[in-house]
């Protein structure tokens, strides 16, 4: 029984390597000892004293598992770590070749989490660090279908017509009647837009030159038990901002989460700058973290850039969280990322995930009693003439926030970013947890042997690209470069991926709704924005970001 | 802009004719790269596809392509005793080498192709793009006077029931070249094996070998040359030189060891490739340039070559212990000089679609492949060359190599989970005995 413990375990691995390592010693110098220069006898009289020879190497190898396994059942016996301390006699592969996941050099006094997988597109358009106050939107709108698992016809409270004040009821799931839905900004809904099948698709509002704010019923912080507080923020709409992973869906507030995750940093394509975006609400930023506190067992964890030369003091000194810098390039932003290499999600357990500017609308509830939606929105894409940030409200139109903004018709407008956004048209509005607008053209040419010689430089994992051996930004336009084809090249979606997930097995499990395979091989971890490099990346141009949500459909479903 | 609408208007439909739309849509994508833009997910996509890797893989043989072209025609008048120094008659051998070559490349590649779009048709997909490169390597494993009927046969039944038979590109279990040259090597083996068939243009007649006539083909060319002032083919059926044997580096280690394949080629001359073999597999130098092209390009797996060559070195010294016969005395390292283990290595062991699929699965997959290939090719009595048959082999077991990566992926996931609710449970405890009283 002990022989079957040491062989399921990891550490077989760096056995095994102990034992390669003398394996060639041994071979070599039979090797040697059998050249004909130096014995009569033909190579044949090796064969027996070779046998001997790995046979006493087979026995001595055994006595070295035998003894190392005793000693591991002692030390579990004593309550000693087995996993982190090396019980043998000679050294494991992490004490002569240093470890290659996390607890690398540490910067400025801190553990670092170093990532290496992973893959930066430098994209032109990244928005200049100007912040414009008086951006001209005037229509904002909630869109039900922002929340995953949401009915698609939840029970609207208002009419069109209707004056509302920011912080009003606007509608609720009858799932979960519970949660409410309140609207951004103040003024009068103008529009209850359907999309198909009758469900609801946008909640508009014109907004108010002068915003006014509901009065909130008044909290006493002190002295409410954790229910009281749950309520409070379900009715007034600071609990829609929480997300719950697996799945990313609304958080449930009948689930306890281990954990919750702040990610105070972005490294998509283009990606705004938090350190500006959070400039000046640092107080709220603080207070929603002390709320986040109240609502979990478990740590608040905060994500820091440890490549932030300049890093914001909202985030440095923030208090009753943990903080870990992680370093590396996208997606080491992702909250998702960081959960699995600070605290992963197991089957059944529940984390929470907020966005930064989600945590101060929630800190600005209990802080100044308004329902704040206040964002500061980043306009990037090379389409644009002045990308910049724009200081507005959740739910903006996309239209006048790049209003006189565009170089040319022909563009896509993403309300997200390139990778993981969705597509909108100039009526359409930013959606809930987005906090940045990227605009790129349109590709839909045909390009004379594209696919051999490309005419203008494109963002590429391949070094086939001469453009990649110099240091550029690109210009990327929405054509898909490829058709779809079966998958092909392997290594691929683990290159960009810094997890311990095999990410194309997942993918081929989903594909065949193998749903033991899927939880085996980590499917709870994942969420689209997670794999969204690995589409990128794709040779085949795989759809894996909606194969991933097919598959997070079917568990979620078994649940 | 005119070209497009002209294509566009010429274009079958798709319903009415499926075969002709499909062959159509393949040239069209070849030409131009579609217009398509993304619709869900990323909206943004890499540049690469599998036209361009198939591409690079295309360009990293044609070093091979030339090389063996121009080889076979020098080993066909090496043996007949002319232009034996390896750039004489430079026009003479090419031309010849190109006459052996191009309709094999032409009917592996109409054949395979061919079967590809009537599947493609009949699916109502367009054609995928894998045989690109099945069809640049079969000529390349080939004889060069391998009879077209046989070619055409062997690269049919590798499509069909290697490739379409599990789904078409991207679904075949095994290599399709290789499957292609294992029909033959079952099916025919006095046209792929032994020592009559590795240099071209030499018949047989009862003991005595002699240069085969020159059909009218090389007749056009001699008129050519014999215009510009250069040496001409002539009319053939010249002997042989003295002591010539058509045995490759392989047949004679086989039969005598070491010492007998340095009688008739020196290392140097295995190095550069200037002896009898496939086409395309002698010049281990060019392959290896090729293959690190393919690993700076990160299209073919460096682990699965590494490993393979760390396995067939395992495996030659286990064999040089053993040491029973002179074949199996042969230096290990002198077996990478003979036969096709650079070939085998960076072309069709590091097929992506076949080999092990997670980067653990790989390095154990390559190290099997030399392992086992290297026992082939020295403990087989019959057939002295291993490769293809390892890699067919392994190529069955790559899933199940596969299969244990990702159990123990699965493993580690469930044991964090339970240490983690065990720890749960450890932080929940307390509360349960205080409520309990």
């Amino acid at each position: 029984m002990f022989f079957k413990k040491p062989l399921k375990s990891f550490v077989l691995r760096d056995k095994i390597a102990n034992i390669a390592a003398v394996l060639p010693l041994i071979f070599l110098s039979s090797h040697l000892s059998a050249q004909p220069v130096f014995l009569a006898s033909s190579a044949a009289d090796m064969l027996p004293y070779t046998l001997i020879l790995i046979v006493a190497f087979l026995i001595l190898g055994a006595v070295y598992l035998i003894s190392e396994s005793f000693v591991r059942m002692e030390a579990r016996d004593l309550g000693v770590d087995t996993k982190k301390n090396n019980f043998s006699i000679l050294p494991n592969s992490e004490e002569v070749f240093g470890s290659s996941k996390s607890d690398g050099a540490s910067t400025s006094g801190h553990k670092v989490i170093h990532l290496k997988k992973g893959f930066d597109i430098k994209l032109e358009g990244a928005a200049e660090y100007k912040v414009d106050e008086n951006a001209a939107v005037t229509r904002f709108a909630m869109q039900p279908k922002n929340f995953i698992g949401m009915s698609p016809i939840p029970k609207v409270e208002v009419e069109v017509g209707d004056e509302v004040q920011a912080g009003d009821v606007l509608f609720f799931d009858k799932k979960n009647p519970d949660v409410k839905y309140c609207a951004p900004v103040s003024g009068e809904v103008i529009a209850v837009n359907r999309g198909e099948k009758r469900s609801i698709a946008e909640l508009v509002i014109l907004a108010d030159k002068e915003m006014k704010y509901r009065a909130m019923p008044v909290f006493d912080l002190e002295n409410a038990s954790k229910e009281e507080l749950v309520s409070y923020m379900k009715d007034n709409g600071a609990w829609a901002h929480i997300r719950q992973r697996p799945y990313n869906v609304v958080a449930d507030s009948n689930e306890t989460p281990k954990a919750i995750f702040v990610s105070t940093f972005d490294t998509a394509p283009m990606a705004p700058d938090l350190d500006i975006i959070i400039a000046g609400r640092g107080n709220e930023f603080q207070v929603g973290l002390d709320i986040l506190n109240m609502l979990t067992p478990g740590k608040v964890h905060l994500g820091l850039n440890a490549k932030d030369e300049d890093p914001s003091p909202v985030f440095e000194n923030a208090t009753g969280v943990e903080k870990h810098w992680i370093s590396g390039p996208h997606p080491a932003g992702n909250v998702g990322v960081q959960i699995h290499h600070i605290d992963p999600i197991n089957a059944g357990e529940r984390v929470w995930t907020v966005g930064v500017q989600d945590v101060a609308t929630i800190g600005s509830l209990f802080l100044e009693g308004i329902y704040d939606a206040e964002r500061v929105v980043a306009i990037t894409g090379a389409e644009l003439k002045e990308p910049q940030y724009v200081t507005t409200y959740l739910g903006a139109n996309i239209g006048d926030l790049v209003a006189n903004n565009l170089k040319n018709d022909h563009v896509r407008m993403i309300s997200g970013d390139v990778l993981s956004g969705k597509a909108k048209k100039a009526e359409q509005f930013l959606d809930f947890f987005d906090d940045q607008v990227s605009v790129i053209e349109e590709g839909d040419e045909y390009e004379m042997f594209g696919w051999l010689a490309p005419q203008s430089a494109r963002p590429s994992l391949s070094p086939t690209f001469l453009s990649n051996l110099v240091d550029t930004s690109y210009v990327a336009n929405t054509n898909t470069h490829g058709e779809r084809r079966a998958l092909v090249v392997s290594d691929q979606y683990e290159q960009v991926l810094p997890m311990d997930i095999y990410p194309q097995h997942l993918v081929k499990s989903i594909l065949v709704n193998d749903l033991e395979r899927m939880e085996g091989l980590g499917i709870y971890e994942l969420v689209e924005e997670d794999v969204a490099l690995c589409e990128f990346v794709c040779t085949s141009k795989q759809p894996v970001q909606d194969i991933l949500r097919e598959g997070l459909t079917t568990m979620m479903d078994q649940e | 802009m005119g070209l497009i609408q002209f294509l566009h208007k010429i274009e079958p439909d798709k319903k009415k004719s499926p075969f002709l739309h499909t062959l159509y849509d393949g040239f069209f994508t070849f030409a131009y790269a579609p217009n398509t833009v993304t619709k869900t997910g990323t909206h943004i996509k890499d540049g690469m596809d599998l036209k361009r890797t198939m591409f690079i893989v295309v360009i990293a043989l044609q070093l091979c392509y030339l090389f063996g072209t121009y080889n076979i025609g020098h080993q066909h008048f090496v043996a007949l005793g002319e232009h034996t120094s390896f750039l004489q008659g430079f026009h003479l051998k090419l031309v010849y080498g190109l006459i052996k070559l191009l309709p094999l490349f032409v009917v592996a590649n109409v054949v395979g192709l061919g079967i590809e779009f009537v599947y493609a048709a009949k699916k109502g997909h367009p054609i995928e793009e894998g045989f690109l490169v099945s069809g640049a390597l079969i000529p390349l494993i080939m004889p060069p006077d391998l009879p077209l009927w046989i070619l055409a046969m062997s690269v049919a039944f590798a499509v069909i029931l290697g490739k379409e038979a599990f789904g078409g590109t991207g679904m075949n279990i095994m290599n399709i070249a290789l499957l292609s040259r294992v029909f033959i090597f079952f099916a025919y083996p006095t046209f792929i094996s032994g020592d009559e068939v590795w240099i071209s243009g030499i018949v047989k007649e009862g003991t005595e070998h002699f240069g085969a006539a020159y059909s009218m083909v090389y007749g056009i060319f001699d008129s050519v040359f014999g215009g510009l002032g250069w040496s001409t083919f002539g009319a053939g059926g010249q002997a042989v030189i003295d002591g010539y044997t058509g045995a490759t580096p392989l047949g004679l280690a086989a039969a005598g060891g070491w010492p007998a394949v340095t009688e008739v080629y020196s290392p140097a001359q295995m190095w550069w490739g200037a002896i009898p073999g496939s086409i395309g597999e002698v010049p281990k130098l060019f392959i290896i340039i090729g293959a690190l092209m393919l690993i700076g390009a990160k299209i073919a797996s460096w682990r699965i070559m590494l490993s393979m060559i760390l396995g067939a070195i395992v495996g030659g010294m286990f064999i040089n212990l053993w040491g029973a016969t002179p074949f199996m005395e042969v230096h290990w390292i002198n077996h990478f000089y003979m036969g096709s283990f650079f070939f085998a290595m960076a072309f069709m062991a590091t097929d992506p679609v076949t080999a092990a699929r997670t980067q653990t699965g790989k390095w154990i997959y390559g190290f099997l492949i030399g392992l086992v290939g290297m026992v082939i090719r020295v403990l087989n009595p019959a057939y002295p060359e291993g490769w293809m048959l390892a890699i067919l082999f392994m190529n069955v077991f790559a899933p199940l190599i596969d299969y244990y990566v990702l159990e123990a992926n699965v493993a580690r996931r469930m044991a964090r989970a339970k240490t983690s609710s065990a720890v749960a449970l450890k932080q929940a405890e307390p509360q349960l005995t205080v409520s309990e009283h």
